[in-house]
């Protein structure tokens, strides 16, 4: 090797040695940065007032939903008066990545990551938040879960996802509706039979997502296939599902019975939804006055409000909040509950 | 699943017939081969470069083919980093629906097809694969980064797509580069181990992303910052130790040579047959999903399936590498989809138990095994050295687009009869397709690679 040969090797060592040096520097000390932030974030930087106490809230209709404000009671279920929303909120000790409760049960939706996979355990809690059951584990992302007003039933849906050669971002929803009482996963939605306009649809495709109970045995869904979705009404006993209308994803089920909040995709984007409200009773569609995309499963506060989670701001200082609007379309939507996500009304 | 998980370590030592033949004096096997586009301008990277003598240990393969594989190693560390957290960064921290991170992962299909051959014949026209091969793995680098302040699903979508982008460059230029630097003879060897680093880095990818979120819940900026550093360190070492190996511009093709090279009647039968067994090779998505739903498996172990597949895939990868290298690329390649049969045949059969899930992975491990690395080692040797991006490229296309159409196939016929039907109607489909793959594969007298790329003299 002759001179210079050799210089322009140790050169090339040294340029090299200089970007491992940088890449590792430099993600250590990002990483450690971001690793300092959350500890100092924990002793209450968040102004979020976090005392209140729990019997009293839980004795008076309140809400019950997920604490999203940072600090050591980040992702327990909280509760808040629904006369004192914005007030202090009580933190129980369950910790959920989404729940839903009645006065007597909620139901928790508990992530667990492991190397390789992520799945979620089905948790049913007592009125005191102790569990009472853990129903079953399933892979996936948590999404959706809703009990029955009698809490006898629960569904739940989870993203599962396969990140296949050949069909690439191949994703399917696995809804199951289970006696709360226990008995393994329950009923697969994808067992029942889809009638649309009548016709029995058998493909593949099939996608079911976000039950909201009208009764222990009726309830409405989601179903895609095709690329379009329905709202399908749904009976346990019957294992059926017929398609009521188009464009409905993520139905809730008004206190009085007679509309249904949802999503609605229109000639938006991929990966936007507005907010809308259906009359079961008049088939009268109204779009509400929340213009942001919103993405999830809508929760009466009572029967002229919805309240729905909303993530806002830049990635790294985003803050989640559940907000409300009127269910009547008009009025200007505003926070109801902030650093909140997961709402369920006890009334 | 993204084939590709197996060791990086270099096949058990055993005894290195080329090595001998160099010591020896004698002209390297290829010269004696009856491959008139195997050139002895084209010799092994490793007799160029790095310090050769009689005191150095001998290296099995190439250092530009180890080079190049700790590059797509370390990218993709990189990138499965990003592919493991993404759906729960998109869901939990983005509040995205699903059916957008279906859309955002569909989106570049097709494109993807196009910008491959497009790497492959930007490689040989401007006779730097070495530089559009950096573009490739720099593009998907500079994603990573680009992730950071992307919260917009189109944004997203925009950076998830240039990363496959990127990929789909990179891929012909770098396989050329590997293919350059290998002894025609051992060619089967190198891109095995080749492929065996790159799905080491896969299988690392989520164990060093799930690890940052176990350190630092929730902080998927970190994780996108260590995943630019370590695909920075790749493209460092792409940049800084792979030869360049510039072809210089008499020896270039024009655009017509290209195509001459890419419809020649070698080239046309191999990929004929590729084209043939691709579109009756059902995506392993559906192979997993009809194992699971016929054994009864529980679902919660969906995801070892993939891991199951990929241990043995890493395993195989170089043995298979060489095993092609002796016997015929075009034999393993056929063996590969004799296993894929068997696959069918016991993931459609009658047996439903846990042997019957074990074997199906084994199977399907060593049909990746067999395909993945040894497709590019036949092709390589069938196109002039100038249009070999190209080449690959064009052969890699045609397999992708056959499978993606054989999947849309597959996926109607689950749909209208079962998994169970729709396995035996491929069973039989692959069946057919076997003989006359072989038979283009085999073909003399037209340049067919059953034979001709068996190196008949390696033992020298």
């Amino acid at each position: 090797m002759n001179p210079e040969q050799s210089r322009a090797r140790r050169v090339r060592t040294l340029v090299f040695l200089t970007v491992m040096a940088l890449a590792m520097g430099g993600s250590v000390a990002y990483v450690a940065d971001a690793y300092g932030d959350r500890v100092r974030e924990v002793p209450g930087t968040d102004q979020t007032a976090t005392g209140a106490d729990l019997a009293a809230i839980t004795a008076r209709p309140h809400v019950v939903f997920r604490n999203a404000a940072a600090g050591p009671a980040e992702g327990h279920v909280a509760v808040v008066a629904i006369d004192g929303a914005d007030g202090p909120r009580a933190i129980t000790p369950a910790v959920c990545d989404r729940v839903y409760a009645t006065r007597q049960n909620a139901v928790c939706l508990a992530a667990q990551t492991t190397l390789n996979a992520r799945s979620y355990q089905v948790r049913v809690l007592n009125a005191d938040w102790s569990t009472a059951q853990d129903l079953f584990e399933t892979p996936g992302l948590s999404s959706r879960t809703r009990l029955s007003r009698s809490s006898a039933q629960i569904a739940t849906t989870a993203f599962v996802y396969g990140d296949s050669y050949n069909n690439p971002g191949e994703f399917s929803t696995r809804t199951t509706i289970t006696p709360a009482t226990g008995g393994g996963p329950g009923l697969n939605l994808e067992s029942f039979t889809l009638l649309v306009d009548g016709r029995v649809i058998k493909s593949a495709d099939r996608n079911f997502w976000g039950v909201t109970f009208a009764d222990d045995d009726n309830f409405y869904a989601t179903a895609a296939t095709a690329g379009k979705t329905w709202l399908v009404r749904g009976s346990v006993s019957a294992r059926t599902l017929t398609a009521l209308r188009d464009d409905v994803e993520c139905p809730s089920l008004s206190p009085d019975k007679t509309r249904i909040a949802f999503k609605k995709h229109g000639d938006l984007p991929d990966g936007q939804w507005r907010l809308a409200v259906y009359d079961l009773r008049t088939g009268q569609e109204t779009v509400l006055a929340e213009t942001r995309s919103v993405d999830d499963q809508a929760e009466w506060l009572d029967d002229a409000h919805v309240l729905y989670g909303l993530r806002t701001g830049s990635v790294q200082h985003s803050t989640t909040d559940v907000w409300v609007t009127d269910a009547a379309g008009g009025g200007t939507p505003r926070v109801f509950i902030p650093n909140a996500w997961s709402p369920a009304v006890i009334r | 699943m993204r084939p590709g998980c197996r060791w990086g370590v270099p096949a058990p030592a055993g005894r290195h017939p080329e090595r001998n033949a160099r010591a020896t004096g004698q002209p390297p096997a290829a010269v004696r081969l009856p491959l008139v586009y195997v050139s002895v301008r084209d010799r092994p990277a490793a007799a160029a470069e790095g310090p050769v003598g009689p005191t150095v240990p001998v290296r099995r393969v190439a250092t530009t083919v180890v080079l190049l594989g700790i590059v797509s190693m370390l990218t993709d560390v990189s990138s499965e980093m990003v592919a493991a957290v993404l759906p729960l960064y998109l869901t939990a921290e983005l509040g995205l629906g699903y059916v957008a991170y279906g859309f955002v992962d569909g989106a570049y299909q097709g494109v993807s097809a196009l910008v491959r051959m497009l790497g492959g014949y930007a490689s040989d026209r401007t006779g730097a694969a070495k530089w559009i091969a950096v573009v490739g793995y720099g593009v998907s680098a500079v994603s990573r980064l680009a992730m950071l302040p992307a919260q917009a699903f189109l944004a997203i979508t925009a950076v998830v797509t240039a990363d496959r982008l990127g990929k789909g460059l990179r891929t012909a230029p770098r396989d050329a580069m590997i293919a350059a630097a290998s002894r025609p003879e051992t060619l089967g060897r190198s891109f095995g181990v080749h492929r065996a680093l790159d799905t080491l880095g896969a299988a690392l990818g989520p164990l060093v992303a799930f690890g940052l979120l176990a350190a630092v819940p929730g902080s998927y900026d970190s994780v996108f910052v260590v995943s630019f550093a370590v695909a920075a360190v790749g493209v460092a070492v792409l940049v800084l130790f792979v030869p360049a190996r510039r072809a210089l511009p008499a020896a270039r093709l024009r655009a017509r040579g290209i195509m001459k090279e890419l419809t020649s009647r070698r080239l046309r039968r191999p990929v004929v047959a590729c084209a043939l067994l691709g579109l009756v090779t059902v995506g392993d998505g559906f192979l997993y999903l009809s194992l699971q739903q016929r054994t009864d498996l529980d679902a919660s172990l969906f995801p070892l399936l993939y891991v199951g597949t990929n241990a043995v895939y890493l395993l195989l990868a170089v043995p298979m590498g060489r095993l092609a290298d002796r016997v015929g690329r075009g034999r393993v390649l056929i063996g590969g989809h004799v296993a894929l049969l068997s696959v069918y045949l016991v993931a459609g059969g009658p047996v439903h138990t846990w042997t019957a899930v074990v074997v199906s992975l084994a199977l399907l491990g060593t049909f990746y095994a067999a395909t993945d690395g040894v497709l590019p080692a036949m092709v390589s040797p069938l196109v002039a050295p100038e249009a070999r991006a190209s080449g690959i490229a064009a052969a890699q296309t045609v397999v992708v687009v056959a499978r993606f159409a054989s999947s849309v196939a597959f996926g109607a016929l689950w749909a209208a009869a079962g998994p169970g039907v729709g396995l035996v109607v491929f069973a039989v489909l692959l069946g057919a397709a076997l003989p006359a793959a072989a038979w283009l594969l085999a073909g003399r007298g037209s340049g067919g690679t059953l034979d001709e790329t068996r190196p008949a003299e390696v033992t020298a």
